[in-house]
């Protein structure tokens, strides 16, 4: 089996700032976030009203009008997001690419908001029948199906939904596909479109919602806020992105994944920290060689102690010149979580970050967590640039 | 002899928890009977069934026993309702 280095060289997002990767960093670096009141809800029925929502957005702005109703939003945003990475990449398909190539997106809940729409038809209105489309719009590989008809790609194609870490999973799994020589090529990430009430109702009992912001790390934190959009990245030998002279914005050196076989909702310090070991194993760094991590950070009472402990735990007297952020402060996708953990250089906003030499901060990080070294990331980022 | 909230109370941990009613009292700690974060949001669903309540999230994460509860809902059913530590 041959290993080859693996290059990120394109990327595609469609998140709460409009527009796409431009828009996305240039909120994130601003330290913008995107919570505003849930548009489209009775927020009279709901314990929260803030969400980092997809706004104004137009299928038809996208798609023509069968392929709209054929495509739930969540399948859509996965879509779009993967015509800019395909173009960003600058990728020339061929029959032959098209054959090695691999879609793997992450979804959790898939087109739940379409499910929400046709049983409330059935159960409340006793409509007698359902939309025909309603299984294509609900299935959590829609969004891969779409991307591999909208480009032709013949290879691989497959979602992973493990809740918070499917994308993550999913960059994983494509990474692995890449460096192993199983495929040329791959598109990668995920999308997510999460509101609907009955879904945001399911998120209120779990009583892990904000009634306000999302402050990760922060001794005041009050919980998560839920967001939606899609993120893809196109991942190649770096090899072959050099030889085609494709920009490359970071290099994926490394993936770890791990369970924790603990609790269905309280994460073990335990399960994060074999993660990071196995990411920086798989990568055959050091742990003193990371100078930024990306965290899952959800602000949440349970999910913050445990991932400092995971990363106090693996990196010891390093933590303290290792920066932490986490994206949720601004808003949040289906993509991480604290027991799947890789080297810092695949992530979205993360590659964007060396690429441009900048960082991203906890917008909300009002104090430092009490347990932990999660700061800011301006106050001490390491910057790396890719290795030649 | 617990009174009639507290009875209605225990009921509700039981039945949730599938324990015995004999082994909960007023005095009961979440520890005590195993409860953890994910029973605790299920009992609190319960809750709000049986005594047809809203309990805030605020409220409902320093609740540690059958006391915090009973006391919480006392004071959301009471008729100024919202003075204790959960509220409408």
């Amino acid at each position: 089996m041959s290993t080859r280095r693996v290059a990120i060289t394109g990327a595609g997002v469609v998140s709460p700032f409009g527009g796409g990767v431009s828009e996305f960093w240039s909120a994130l670096s601003a330290g913008r976030h995107a919570f505003a009141p849930i548009e489209g809800i009775d927020l009279t029925r709901l314990r929260f009203s803030l969400g980092a929502q997809v706004r104004r957005w137009d299928p038809l702005a996208h798609f023509d009008p069968r392929d709209a109703s054929l495509l739930d939003p969540f399948a859509q945003f996965a879509a779009v997001a993967a015509r800019e990475a395909v173009a960003s990449a600058g990728i020339v398909w061929t029959p032959a690419l098209r054959q090695s190539s691999a879609i793997v997106t992450g979804s959790c809940v898939g087109g739940q908001s379409t499910k929400d729409e046709q049983f409330l038809a059935l159960y409340a209105n006793n409509s007698p029948r359902i939309n025909p489309l309603t299984i294509p719009r609900i299935m959590e590989n829609a969004g891969a199906s779409r991307i591999s008809l909208e480009h032709g790609v013949t290879g691989p194609v497959f979602t992973v939904s493990t809740a918070c870490s499917s994308s993550n999973h999913a960059i994983g799994q494509a990474f692995w596909m890449v460096r192993s020589g199983a495929v040329e090529l791959a598109l990668a990430g995920g999308s997510e479109a999460v509101f609907s009430l009955g879904f945001l109702k399911a998120w209120e009992a779990m009583r892990v919602v904000s009634p306000d912001v999302c402050r990760p790390f922060s001794r005041d934190r009050r919980g998560l806020v839920l967001g939606e959009g899609a993120a893809i990245l196109v991942l190649e030998p770096l090899g072959a992105a050099r030889a085609r002279g494709a920009e490359v914005l970071a290099e994926v050196c490394g993936f770890g994944m791990s369970s924790d076989a603990h609790h269905i909702t309280q994460p073990s310090p335990a399960g994060a920290a074999r993660a990071i070991r196995a990411a920086l194993a798989d990568a055959s760094l050091p742990p003193e060689s990371i100078g930024y991590i990306n965290a899952h950070g959800t602000g949440t009472q349970a999910n913050d102690p445990a991932e400092t402990a995971a990363i106090r735990d693996v990196f010891g007297p390093h933590v303290s010149r290792l920066a932490v952020s986490s994206t949720k402060s601004s808003n949040i996708r289906g993509g991480r979580r604290a027991n799947d953990a890789r080297h810092s250089r695949d992530q979205e906003n993360t590659f964007t970050d060396l690429a441009r030499r900048s960082s991203t901060s906890s917008v909300h990080q009002a104090r430092q967590h009490g347990d932990g070294q999660g700061r800011a990331a301006s106050q001490n980022f390491t910057d790396s640039p890719l290795p030649s | 002899m617990p009174d009639d909230l507290t009875q209605r109370v225990i009921g509700v941990i039981a039945a949730t928890q599938h324990i015995d009613a004999a082994a909960i009292t007023a005095d009961s700690t979440f520890a005590e009977l195993n409860i953890d974060s994910l029973d605790g949001i299920n009992i609190l669903f319960a809750l709000e069934n049986e005594f047809n309540i809203n309990i805030p999230d605020d409220a409902a994460k320093d609740l540690r026993s059958v006391r915090d509860i009973t006391q919480g809902i006392a004071a959301l059913l009471a008729p100024s309702g919202g003075a204790g530590p959960a509220s409408a």
